[in-house]
């Protein structure tokens, strides 16, 4: 028990810097996927605006919601928000304070997203490209060129290999162009969020410290309740197994002296524990038939007393037992085989 | 008792440790931005000089947020800052000295990166060659206005085809990169400087004074977390009566339920306690739903 406390205690300490570890690794993994995807713009007027916008915003939606499910406590808020109040009223406020730490964190990855692909700049200059002001910054002076022309030439930016109009306006200025502006967004993205984080965290002390304690706590409370339930569960049903178990044995043991008339075997005295560990089981046959048995006809999940069990088959659902007990008999009761 | 004393001397050490970890980890990391960032000037008129002084002043900005969001000691300061004076006086000198260590650690990470920017040149050489005297250099000066612009703005993109084989591209160039260079390093040595005189002179003035914010600030801190600890310990306690408590009225309406016959069994004594009375499919059933839809509340008197 001890050992589990201190388990227990590193975890609760821990909780909290295992999840933001968890952040961490989510936030690298982004930038991995990033560099290890093969970005290939299709360089065609009405595709590159889906296609760079596409890769833009959908992964990091992707990534937030991953980031929902690999976070433990999303369950836990499930059931705390669904569970029926009971003799314990519900704090809306404890519900608010979780879902605000599991968003923050579920936030980071695809903010380094965004920010890894403005900064690198291949995606607005795939989604832009037939945006660049031409008058500006290269000839408009192109009259015998329709306007779907120049917006098919434009679209081949970001593919210099098949880039066919320099006249129109030079490949590195068009792609230098949208590479500023693209990294100017990203440094700006990457301001705001980081503004908006710090505001976050400084203001609440400022606020609404005491309301935030209170939340705190309980939503720890909640968790590690939820954990001690879990084990007491866990060991309940090791202890109900193992009596379960053992009473199945002696019911075997027992029913094979009656049936086959023989005194039981008296253990010598000084057999010991092992001689004890073996219930009255000591021959190839009778095992045999303990195991066949344990097959075809596992006992009632009904422990008693030291007494024989007395029924067969599974306790139904709606069948609390209400009613006095019998009066046990000390004999075997019959047992089906099938 | 004696792994409590432990953890408190950890802590207490360990304190200022973190705090300069973490400083050095953020400087580590605004280098690794800014190498593995790549920095391409737009080469053009009005644009150069944005872009280049954006890149030299918004990520120390960035930074210096960063610094001060990941040190846990900014929380503590502005929790003691605001909190209701109640029983416990305040102390504005403490609070000065936790503003002004929280301050210098955020400001290593920026320093890092402006100096860093001046002394590799990029960003001065994209913002400020359109405002170089292009009589200097020859290959300028007989340029007409109009033009010479476009040119001077052209000089960071070294394989533009214009600049590919210019001179005095160079020339503007390496002295535009000659005066970063001296501005990042007289920064980095005035920075220098203060820092050594700041770090001698302290003792001179208010040692006492200093001693005293500095205890009780490190006070304040430790106090903060030993409170997260016991409440962490007391939740847990707390959560241990109450499922005690909920098996044992389980068990106390069973009883009432089922009039069982004392038990009366030698078999495994130990066990029967851990089952607490729950002995049966349809009961642990009933415990896990009135788990469910009924949870005891929370009184474990």
């Amino acid at each position: 028990m001890d050992k589990f406390r201190m388990i227990f205690q590193f975890f609760q300490s821990n909780q909290e810097s295992f999840m933001n570890g968890i952040c961490g690794i989510m936030a690298l993994a982004s930038t991995q996927m990033y560099s290890a995807f093969d970005f290939n713009c299709p360089c065609l007027p009405h595709y590159n605006l889906a296609y760079g916008l596409g890769i833009l915003l959908l992964p990091p939606f992707i990534l937030f919601l991953l980031g929902f499910v690999l976070n433990n406590n999303i369950s836990m808020l499930a059931e705390e928000w669904r569970r029926p109040q009971g003799q314990r009223g519900k704090d809306p406020a404890v519900l608010r304070y979780m879902f605000c730490s599991m968003a923050q964190r579920a936030m980071i990855a695809p903010a380094v997203w965004v920010s890894v692909t403005l900064l690198d700049g291949k995606c607005i200059t795939c989604a832009f490209c037939t945006s660049v002001p031409v008058e500006t910054l290269g000839n408009a002076s192109h009259p015998y060129l329709s306007k779907e022309e120049i917006q098919r030439v434009l679209a081949r930016i970001p593919c210099k290999e098949i880039y066919n109009g320099q006249q129109l306006i030079a490949n590195e200025v068009a792609v230098r162009y949208l590479r500023c502006i693209s990294q100017a967004l990203g440094w700006c993205f990457v301001l705001l969020m980081t503004t908006l984080a710090f505001l976050v965290r400084s203001l609440r002390p400022c606020f609404s410290q005491a309301a935030f304690l209170k939340s705190r706590y309980w939503s720890h409370y909640i968790d590690i309740e939820r954990k001690l339930f879990d084990e007491t569960c866990a060991e309940h049903a090791r202890s109900f197994a193992k009596v379960c178990i053992q009473q199945f044995f002696e019911g075997m043991s027992t029913d094979l002296v009656a049936a086959r008339c023989h005194l039981p075997r008296k253990v010598p005295a000084d057999a010991g524990e092992a001689a004890e560990k073996l219930l009255g089981i000591t021959d190839q046959g009778t095992m045999n038939m303990a195991l066949k048995s344990w097959h075809r006809c596992k006992p009632p999940l009904h422990l008693h007393p030291p007494a024989l069990s007395n029924g067969n088959g599974w306790a139904g659902e709606g069948q609390p037992p209400t009613h006095p007990s019998v009066p046990r008999r000390e004999t075997a009761a019959y047992y089906s085989w099938v | 008792m004696d792994r409590f004393r432990m953890i408190f001397q950890y802590f207490q050490s360990n304190s200022e440790s973190v705090m300069n970890g973490i400083c050095g980890l953020l400087a580590l990391a605004s280098v690794k931005m800014y190498t593995s960032f790549d920095f391409s000037c737009p080469c053009l008129p009005q644009y150069n000089m944005a872009y280049g002084l954006g890149i030299m002043f918004v990520p120390p900005v960035i930074l210096f947020l960063c610094g001060l969001i990941l040190n846990r000691q900014s929380l503590v300061m502005l929790e003691e800052w605001r909190r209701p004076q109640g029983r416990r006086k305040k102390d504005v000198a403490v609070i000065r000295y936790m503003c002004s260590s929280i301050m210098q650690r955020a400001m290593v990470a920026p320093v890092v990166w402006i100096i860093v920017t001046l002394l590799d040149g990029k960003c001065l050489i994209c913002a400020f060659s359109g405002s170089m005297d292009p009589e200097k250099f020859v290959g300028f000066a007989n340029v007409s206005t109009a033009q010479v612009q476009q040119l001077l703005a052209k000089v960071p993109c070294k394989d533009d085809e214009l600049m590919r084989n210019n001179t005095s591209r160079k020339a503007v160039s390496r002295y535009l990169r000659c005066w970063s260079q001296a501005l990042g390093w007289s920064i980095l040595l005035i920075l220098i400087i203060a820092a050594f005189l700041a770090r001698w002179l302290r003792p001179c003035f208010n040692q006492t004074t200093l001693l005293q914010a500095r205890h009780w600030s490190n006070y304040i801190d430790i106090e903060q977390k030993i409170f997260e600890e016991t409440c962490c310990e007391h939740s847990r306690l707390f959560a241990h009566k109450c499922i005690l408590h909920f098996f044992e009225s389980m068990q106390q309406e069973i009883k009432l339920h089922s009039f069982s016959l004392p038990r009366e069994g030698e078999g495994a004594e130990g066990e029967e306690d851990l089952l607490r009375g729950i002995t049966d499919q349809d009961q642990v059933n009933k415990l896990l739903k009135t788990w469910y839809y009924e949870k005891p509340p929370l009184d474990v008197s």
